[in-house]
């Protein structure tokens, strides 16, 4: 019984949620609605199970006092001060802490860890692109050009440069991503079926 | 040989200091560049600009501070757009960080005497309904029923308060969405879900990163344009006669990428030439 119910659920419940797309009734979008506040529900729970899971990482990192354990304490007073701003010194209003905070401490802090990534990207660029096979020769001219035909320094030393550019992004770049959307698409769709048909369990737990 | 060798084994400290310079010294002795905007930067004012006046169009923000550099220009080119058409706003984000950057947005428009001088309100001229968790869900949610899924906005005002809301029950009364994202959920939610299932036509501004993953859905027609990067901004500036960080910050961008590809070059003349001095 513990697999039965919970596989007829799934059954009925994607067979309705099927159904109920194509037919556009008062009830059927009744049931919908239903369906979407459930969602939104489960969704601000997996909120509360992501902060519970990161107080309990953290707080136990502090307590045993691992490597690195400064900072998980700064990572716990940040989220008690961030919830005692919002709570009680005014919400989200943009002369209060809680924007202050978001302002001058959250913002600029979140901007500097983003924009190392332009220096990493430059230093790895150099290392790995190299024109080893006529595949990566090929990677390795797309990306050039891509990178100066986006920026419009690259019509003032080449004007073509802009138009290939677009025409890789617009031709090559596109068929690949085609390619993996309707992959990924079908996968979706055929797990979702074998979900609803009961052939995939993994989600029951227990490995199968 | 030496000199090759060397360069293939290059302290990556040097390379930290010519981008640093690449990036900071373009700010200092700024130089014009004329911006060419691309078709998908094209399409998505046009599509902005066919919005008769009164139209309401939703704005929503799905970004955070580290990638506000490259889509916070886009906001603010968005709402001096439509401000300047007379279209009505409706802001809301998927992300938590999203509505609030949103909140910066406007405040930057208005430092602007053009957008001063004419006194739009809170209300009726454009609202912020704040961020509401469950991605997709809550796209899915608002084709039902736009009250529900935002009873107050972002301050905790009752929706039914706000005059621009009155009339407006679910995607049927949106004009159009300017969806702005960095990552998921995101664009491809919004394609899904408002333009295909609800009919809404839309465009959407994005990272560099992730414009190449969007272009199948400007082929498609399902975005009438696309905003990519910084340089998405700068188009979109450009195109909109505005001044901003897109198009001030595109000379430090122009080189960064121009000593990339510098350094690339050089990396891959090292390599084949202590490959060959190898095979001897």
């Amino acid at each position: 019984m513990r697999r039965q119910i919970p596989l007829a659920i799934t059954f009925i419940g994607g067979v309705v949620m099927i159904i109920q797309y194509f037919i556009p009734h008062q009830i059927s979008q009744e049931i919908y609605r239903g369906v979407l506040d459930w969602q939104m529900i489960v969704g601000g729970f997996v909120l509360v199970l992501g902060i519970g899971s990161l107080v309990t990482h953290h707080t136990e990192k502090v307590k045993r006092q691992k490597e690195g354990w400064g900072y998980s304490l700064v990572a716990l007073l940040g989220l008690v001060m961030m919830a005692i701003a919002g709570l009680f010194f005014g919400g989200m209003a943009s002369d209060k802490p809680f924007m202050q905070i978001f302002i001058y401490a959250q913002n600029p802090i979140q901007a500097t860890m983003f924009s190392l990534l332009a220096f990493f990207i430059a230093s790895a660029a150099y290392r790995a692109f190299r024109a080893r096979s006529f595949i990566a020769t090929l990677l390795l001219l797309a990306a050039i050009i891509v990178m100066i035909g986006r920026v419009p320094i690259g019509a003032k030393i080449w004007s073509p440069i802009r138009v290939i550019s677009n025409w890789l992004l617009d031709y090559p770049n596109m068929v690949a991503k085609r390619a993996i959307g309707l992959g990924v698409g079908l996968g979706m769709l055929s797990t979702a079926l074998k979900i609803i048909l009961g052939i995939e369990r993994s989600y029951l737990g227990g490995g199968k | 040989m030496g000199f090759f060798r060397g360069m293939l084994n290059l302290d990556r400290r040097i390379i930290f200091i010519l981008i640093a310079g690449a990036v900071v010294v373009p700010l200092f002795i700024p130089f014009h560049l004329k911006m060419h905007p691309t078709p998908a930067s094209q399409g998505l004012y046009n599509a902005v600009e066919k919005l008769p006046e009164g139209s309401t169009v939703i704005i929503s923000g799905e970004y955070d501070p580290g990638t506000a550099p490259e889509i916070q220009p886009m906001m603010i080119g968005a709402l001096k757009h439509c401000f300047r058409k007379g279209i009505k706003v409706i802001l809301m984000g998927l992300w938590p960080q999203g509505p609030a950057l949103e909140g910066q947005a406007l405040q930057e428009v208005f430092k602007e005497k053009e957008f001063k001088e004419m006194n739009l309100q809170y209300g009726k001229d454009y609202v912020n309904l704040g961020y509401k968790a469950g991605g997709a869900v809550v796209i899915q949610s608002m084709g039902t029923s736009i009250p529900a899924t935002f009873p107050t906005d972002m301050a905790g005002t009752p929706i039914e308060k706000l005059p621009l809301m009155k009339g407006i029950r679910n995607f049927n009364d949106i004009t159009f969405v300017l969806d702005f994202s960095a990552g998921d959920p995101g664009t491809p939610a919004w394609v899904m879900f408002a333009h295909d299932r609800f009919h809404v036509p839309m465009a959407a501004g994005c990272t560099a990163v992730s414009a190449p993953m969007l272009y199948p859905y400007l082929q498609t027609k399902q975005l009438s344009g696309l905003l990519g990067g910084l340089k998405g901004a700068a188009d979109y500036e450009w195109l909109t006669k505005s001044s901003g960080t897109g198009i001030r910050y595109m000379p430090s961008q122009s080189i960064a990428h121009l000593v990339i590809v510098i350094f690339i070059i050089i990396g891959n003349i090292a390599f084949f030439v202590v490959r060959k001095g190898e095979k001897r």
